[in-house]
């Protein structure tokens, strides 16, 4: 198995006819991914094409799902529409939304979180690079790519990868990869202080996934959600675990590109978790050149 | 981003929470006209206006000491604000560096209450996102006046907190419980319930990233009064507030990083010597680690983005190479998705328009990236490749160190 995603879920796209969405929407049909439906208001009846395959278009994410049986979306609409488009998904009963939109309001997502409170629609994001559930073929060719990572760099196995970062995932999943030890699914989780799904959900995912045999978490200063993954691993996690935590040299107050990684507290910055990773039996990667290897240290593979 | 204390006292008069009056100049000839607006019975505050806490313990670089000064007389205030205006001020949040004071606000002075122990009647009162909760959450504490951080170390039972329900914003339960907390009654109780409802309207309606009023205090006449003011917004949603965008203040901002922000780079300076130019914030923060681990001293935060162009990548080897410190660079890349080549051609383009003469170690992986490889060793420019992260900053570090 694989968590949240595997090789045939049903993908929508919101914003397929955008420049950033069609783009990424192509490349996930290239990877073989199941992209079933394109929504763009206004635009339903037209058809998205590519390599031969045609993804019609629709003007509602529920009429989407209802037509197509898509049950997961990937979401590229512009921040100050992108709250909405979430909640378009949680409307129509969705079993997952990826939002990858980068700058949503912290206002939009504190309102759409609490709206989520409940409802059966999980959110992964915003500003995240999405989820991959690596396929069985060439470069991992026919596996669910949702979202903006490369796909090629992926390989099926038995490693979940869960980070904040996009290009810190894809260092990890490179280093798997050329070490010879696949992925189950690598989740970006998005680098805003208001997210869909923490660290700790996806742990608790992966420790329940039969496939899945060793995690790495990647981590950044600002927050307490690795210090809470890491104590709930301490606790309940059955499998080895790798940590990295960027931000050691990120001085204080400043906000390091992503909106979550700004240093407040006494147990936020990189010192105070790595500190506390240790504790918790986690396999700490000193460089971010050191992730794969610093799981190999406590599994064999 | 982040504004003035008076600013955010304008905004605070517009929602209806209470301020000493003051009027704010940034010219030595409007110093008269501005006093000339307040009532100066009972003394004048002169404040420097800087984006840094820390004013009133901060010194001037010539000396002058406290960049907020009461004064007991008009002849007074124009003398210290003589000598703050134009100067520079170095507080515990400045650097050594200090900010130069452009603005000069003039409030009255107000008359402090007293507590039973002879103590000034300060509170503290904030609003920000509890990213635990996702929820705003309204801190406040009875010891207002000095660093809230001291007082959650010291006295956390002191601090009282409140999580609003972002589906039906503040009751006024919630207000009241704040006042109650903080040991309000009668007509003061009132003004506080009054001042935190107005107060967190005011956060909610724009779009702020954090409130803090501290302190906040009871005069001696009774009245509760929002002493000083610090306020920022959330980026991402000044979109929908020209009128706060208006207050920016670009005196305040690094010249590197706003032009930095015209090609939608995320510049940082940073004290060290060795440049770093990355895709992706994570990947950027993690090579500025990197570097350190091995012995050297990031001189930069800067991404890139995801999908860099050659113009981008140009652009940032000049905004690095601005910063005088600079006596290496780093480019680390992992083209997931964009081409690696490109990138390496905007590598070669800018090295030689610059016309580098720094070491530089090029860390490229992913898509394309033999190509991109080839494109770096054609260019008969001395630029060092490094195979990993770990590869790369090690020879940068040694290149740096050993001139």
């Amino acid at each position: 198995m694989s968590i949240l995603v595997h090789e045939k879920s049903r993908i929508l796209v919101q914003g397929i006819t955008g420049d950033f969405g069609a783009r990424h929407a192509r490349l996930s049909i290239d990877y073989g991914s199941q992209v079933v439906a394109g929504v763009t208001p206004g635009k339903g009846g037209q058809t998205f094409e590519h390599n031969g395959v045609k993804v019609p278009i629709f003007n509602t994410v529920a009429d989407a799902a209802k037509q197509t049986g898509a049950t997961v979306s990937a979401i590229f609409v512009p921040p100050p529409f992108a709250a909405d488009a979430i909640l378009e998904c949680v409307e129509a009963d969705l079993d997952l939304a990826v939002a990858i939109t980068e700058g949503i309001p912290v206002r939009d997502m504190v309102r759409a979180k609490r709206a989520m409170q409940g409802k059966r629609t999980r959110l992964i994001g915003p500003n995240c690079p999405g989820l991959v559930t690596p396929g069985r073929g060439d470069k991992s060719h026919g596996g669910c790519r949702i979202g903006i990572a490369p796909g090629y760099i992926h390989k099926r196995g038995k490693v979940g990868v869960v980070s904040r970062s996009g290009t810190l995932t894809y260092e990890a999943v490179w280093q798997l990869t050329c070490k010879g030890h696949g992925q189950s699914t690598c989740v970006g989780i998005g680098g805003d202080p208001v997210n869909g799904t923490s660290h700790l959900d996806v742990i608790k995912l992966f420790n329940e996934d039969p496939e899945t045999e060793a995690i790495i978490m990647i981590g950044e200063i600002g927050g307490n959600a690795e210090v809470e993954a890491a104590r709930w691993i301490k606790a309940n996690c059955k499998k080895p675990v790798a940590g990295f935590i960027a931000g050691a040299t990120a001085p204080a107050g400043r906000r390091m590109g992503h909106a979550g990684a700004v240093i407040g507290g006494a147990e936020d910055t990189a010192e105070a978790k790595i500190k506390i990773f240790r504790e918790c039996g986690i396999s700490v990667a000193e460089t971010p050149s050191d992730m794969a290897d610093a799981l190999l240290r406590v599994w064999r593979g | 981003m982040n504004i003035h204390e008076y600013q955010a006292k304008q905004l605070f008069e517009k929602f209806g929470v209470a301020v000493p009056k003051g009027v704010a100049v940034s010219s030595v000839g409007e110093f008269d006209a501005a006093i000339a607006q307040l009532n100066t019975a009972g003394g004048i505050m002169v404040k420097s206006q800087i984006h840094a806490g820390g004013r009133g313990k901060g010194t001037f670089t010539d000396g002058f000491k406290g960049g907020v000064k009461f004064s007991p007389t008009k002849e007074k205030a124009i003398a210290n604000a003589q000598a703050m205006l134009g100067n520079t001020l170095v507080t515990a949040q400045t650097g050594e560096a200090g900010r130069k004071v452009q603005t000069i606000y003039f409030t009255e002075a107000a008359n402090l209450g007293k507590r039973p122990d002879g103590r000034d009647d300060e509170y503290y009162l904030a609003i920000l996102l509890d990213r635990a909760t996702s929820k705003p959450v309204i801190v406040a504490s009875t010891e207002g006046g000095m660093e809230i951080e001291h007082v959650a170390h010291a006295n956390p039972e002191k601090i009282f907190k409140v999580h609003v329900d972002p589906a039906v914003g503040l009751q006024a339960f919630q207000a009241r419980q704040i006042a109650f907390s903080l040991g309000f009654t009668g007509e003061l109780f009132k003004q506080c319930v009054t001042l935190v409802t107005k107060l967190y309207q005011f956060y909610w309606e724009k779009d702020c990233a954090m409130v803090e009023v501290n302190p906040l205090l009871v005069t001696a006449e009774g009245k509760l009064l929002a002493l000083d003011a610090k306020v920022s917004f959330d980026d991402n949603a000044l979109f929908r507030h020209p009128d706060v965008v208006a207050l920016r203040d670009l005196n305040e901002e690094d010249p590197k990083e706003i032009e930095a922000s015209k090609f939608g780079l995320s510049y940082i300076a940073l004290d060290g010597n060795i440049a770093c130019l990355v895709n992706g914030a994570g990947l950027a923060m993690s090579t500025m680690d990197i570097i350190q681990h091995f012995g050297g001293s990031p001189a930069n935060f800067l991404d890139v983005g995801g999908g860099a162009t050659k113009d981008q990548v140009t652009a940032a080897f000049k905004i690095i190479l601005g910063d005088a410190n600079v006596k290496g660079i780093m480019v680390n890349i992992f083209g997931g998705i964009m081409d690696c080549n490109v990138i390496a051609t905007g590598i070669v383009e800018a090295v030689k328009e610059t016309g580098l003469k720094l070491p530089l170690v090029v860390r490229l992986e992913g898509n394309n990236v033999e190509a991109g490889k080839a494109t770096l060793a054609a260019s008969g420019l001395t630029i060092v490749s490094g195979d990993t992260m770990a590869d790369a900053a090690q020879k940068i570090v040694k290149l740096v160190n050993n001139k």
